[in-house]
């Protein structure tokens, strides 16, 4: 900067002319950036959709086509879909996922927000451990302690085969949900509790009515993952379910439709889209609420 | 907080009780869910892990036997624990090269840059089942889209899922393609970096590798960290994708898949978590499973602990 003004004055006619000159390099710059940086675009976008294209095309291929290698459908093949939607059990695998995510979310956003407002908004003497064995228990791989979990809701509660196992803990905080909430209840100024405590406000009427409406957008992240976990779990619903068809999910049921059709990747594809749909159609809805979740999980704190 | 004395007015103390009270209730449901779901099966994981124990028949005393059995004789353990390593040093550091490579590559795309985004994040929401078996059709060695291609270009067709030696990179593959969360992670940070940093190193003549290397990296280094640390635990948790293409590659499974033990082909898919579940659930040696459990638990909590102290940001409260 300093540099720059005190160069200046002296030099100025020749300077002009020369950074004309430097302009039209820049803009030339400019332009082969421009075209570098999108055609690394487009190749990225080929990689990360292609493979959606691919199955979505076998998915719409006749038995026979899809035991070749080609990669264009020669009959258009729309019908597999309701052949899979037909399959005895699809529609049971739809309403166990739909019940196992609903639930589930609705659960965990009621029993996570307390906590993380009590740990982000109180003070008192091992608030520090208990965050830190929120943390910790958000780590732990769900195999540590299945063991023992499964013999308390199989041999004493009698509820394996169906997916009571799954949903009410739920009902009792979940780890991440909390940390993830606690994080943005953190950046709520604390002048608006104590407004609100001036105001004669109680403790839970101030988080109700002060606090949650402004933490909507963290809220709302935390559903939409506790939905997709619960959409996307198999390990959960392989261990309580596995023994009863009648209470499998969507992610578990589809490996199975694999095995009985285990020739026709064109109906598993089929199946497969079938899955994954629900989840693109509800991000394309919530994007940035989305986004901003995954953001807060890595860069604030 | 002044400390408690002797001499407390009644109305502070009531009011501290009040608060204490307030506390409890508000905490009580993580205070019951840590207690019933996590720190009674931790304690109980110990003691199966000392226990003969078939899930049926009572349990009995069996010393360190299970301990010996799983490091000595089970032969899934340490061909597990080699894999572990393997996906930490190739499958993570990948992901944290490739994810910041597509964040900063989204923060220089000026024409539609919301159509990329979506596009580069779509394929992280895919559910892990649907996606492992959407790659598992698209590497199938016979017929499978990316082998006809490479056919097409005259390049070699690896067996992917079905061979050993190339089982993981197609998981990798699989891993890179969900790179969303990091890219979002990345790109946050990315443009967190001060503006003015880049204009000064642009003013000392740095070309864009310097601009790179010595305003950039010093800026998002604890994302980095946060990124290897967090892909580290992630691998410990490491299950589905592995399990359902070794199983959808083997062409081993049925409705309930008690029979397919895991690892397929020639256990170079099998993770730790997978041998808690072929111990515990299809071979009926509790004992041996907790052991795999409390090594996982060493592990995770391991890499937890450097987390928790490279980022105290994640414990502290502003006030």
């Amino acid at each position: 900067m300093t540099t720059n003004s005190t160069l200046a004055p002296p030099a100025a006619a020749p300077q002009l002319a020369a950074s004309a000159h430097a302009k039209r390099a820049a803009t030339r710059r400019a332009a082969l950036e421009w075209i570098a940086v999108h055609a690394l675009g487009i190749a990225a976008t080929l990689f990360f959709v292609l493979p959606f294209v691919f199955v979505l095309l076998t998915a719409v291929m006749t038995d026979n086509q899809a035991l070749t290698g080609d990669l264009w459908p020669k009959d258009w093949r729309w019908s597999n879909f309701g052949t899979v939607w037909n399959t005895p059990g699809f529609l049971t695998w739809w309403r166990n996922t739909l019940l196992y995510a609903g639930l589930g979310t609705l659960l965990t956003v009621v029993s996570s927000t307390p906590v993380a407002y009590a740990l982000a908004k109180f003070r008192f003497r091992g608030r520090n451990t208990a965050m830190m064995l929120v943390i910790a228990t958000m780590m732990l791989p769900p195999q540590v302690i299945i063991v023992p979990m499964y013999l308390f809701w199989a041999k004493q509660l009698h509820m394996s085969g169906t997916l009571w196992p799954l949903i009410i803990p739920l009902a009792f905080g979940d780890a991440f949900s909390i940390f993830l909430l606690r994080q943005f209840l953190l950046t709520i100024p604390k002048e608006y509790t104590d407004a609100a405590r001036v105001d004669g406000c109680g403790d839970l009427r101030t988080m109700l009515r002060v606090v949650l409406p402004m933490a909507k957008p963290a809220i709302a992240a935390v559903a939409l993952f506790q939905f997709f976990c619960c959409w996307n779990d198999y390990f959960g619903p392989q261990i309580y379910a596995s023994e009863n068809p009648a209470a499998w999910t969507l992610s578990y049921g589809l490996e199975s439709f694999k095995g009985a059709h285990h020739t026709n990747w064109n109906l598993t594809m089929a199946a497969t889209v079938l899955v994954m749909a629900p989840v693109i159609v509800v991000f394309f809805f919530a994007q940035k609420a989305f986004i901003e979740g995954v953001t807060l999980t890595g860069v604030k704190g | 907080m002044s400390t408690a004395t002797g001499t407390v007015h009644p109305m502070l103390k009531a009011k501290r009780r009040r608060e204490t009270l307030r506390n409890l209730a508000f905490l009580s449901p993580w205070l019951i869910g840590f207690t019933v779901f996590f720190a009674y099966p931790l304690v109980s994981t110990v003691y199966f892990s000392f226990m003969k124990y078939d899930g049926f028949a009572a349990p009995t005393w069996n010393g360190a036997k299970n301990w010996s059995y799983v490091f000595n004789d089970y032969p899934f353990f340490w061909p597990a624990l080699r894999n572990t390593l393997w996906l930490v040093v190739v499958m993570v550091s990948l992901r944290v090269v490739f994810g910041l490579g597509i964040g900063l590559l989204i923060t220089k795309i000026k024409t539609a840059p919301g159509l990329f985004r979506t596009a580069f994040y779509l394929p992280y929401l895919a559910p892990p089942v649907a996606a492992t078996m959407a790659f598992a059709f698209l590497l199938n060695p016979g017929t499978g889209p990316v082998n006809h291609l490479l056919g097409d270009l005259a390049l070699p067709q690896p067996g992917w899922f079905n061979d050993p030696g190339w089982s993981k990179p197609a998981l990798t593959l699989l891993a890179l393609w969900g790179i969303g969360d990091l890219m979002v992670i990345f790109m946050a940070a990315l443009l967190d970096v001060p503006k003015e940093q880049y204009e000064a190193a642009e003013l000392d003549g740095a070309g864009p590798w310097s601009r790179f290397r010595y305003v950039t990296l010093p800026n998002i280094s604890p994302i980095v960290m946060f990124a290897v640390v967090t892909g580290v635990i992630q691998t410990m948790q490491y299950y589905t994708q592995p399990l359902v293409a070794g199983k959808v590659a083997s062409g081993v499974i049925g409705g309930s898949g008690q029979q397919f033990e895991p690892g397929y082909p020639d256990k170079s898919t099998l993770t730790l978590p997978q041998l808690v579940y072929n111990l515990g659930f299809q071979r009926f040696d509790t004992g041996s499973a907790c052991v795999i459990a409390l090594v996982l638990f060493a592990l995770a909590m391991m890499f937890t602990a450097l987390l928790m102290r490279r980022r105290s940001g994640f414990l502290s409260a502003e006030d």
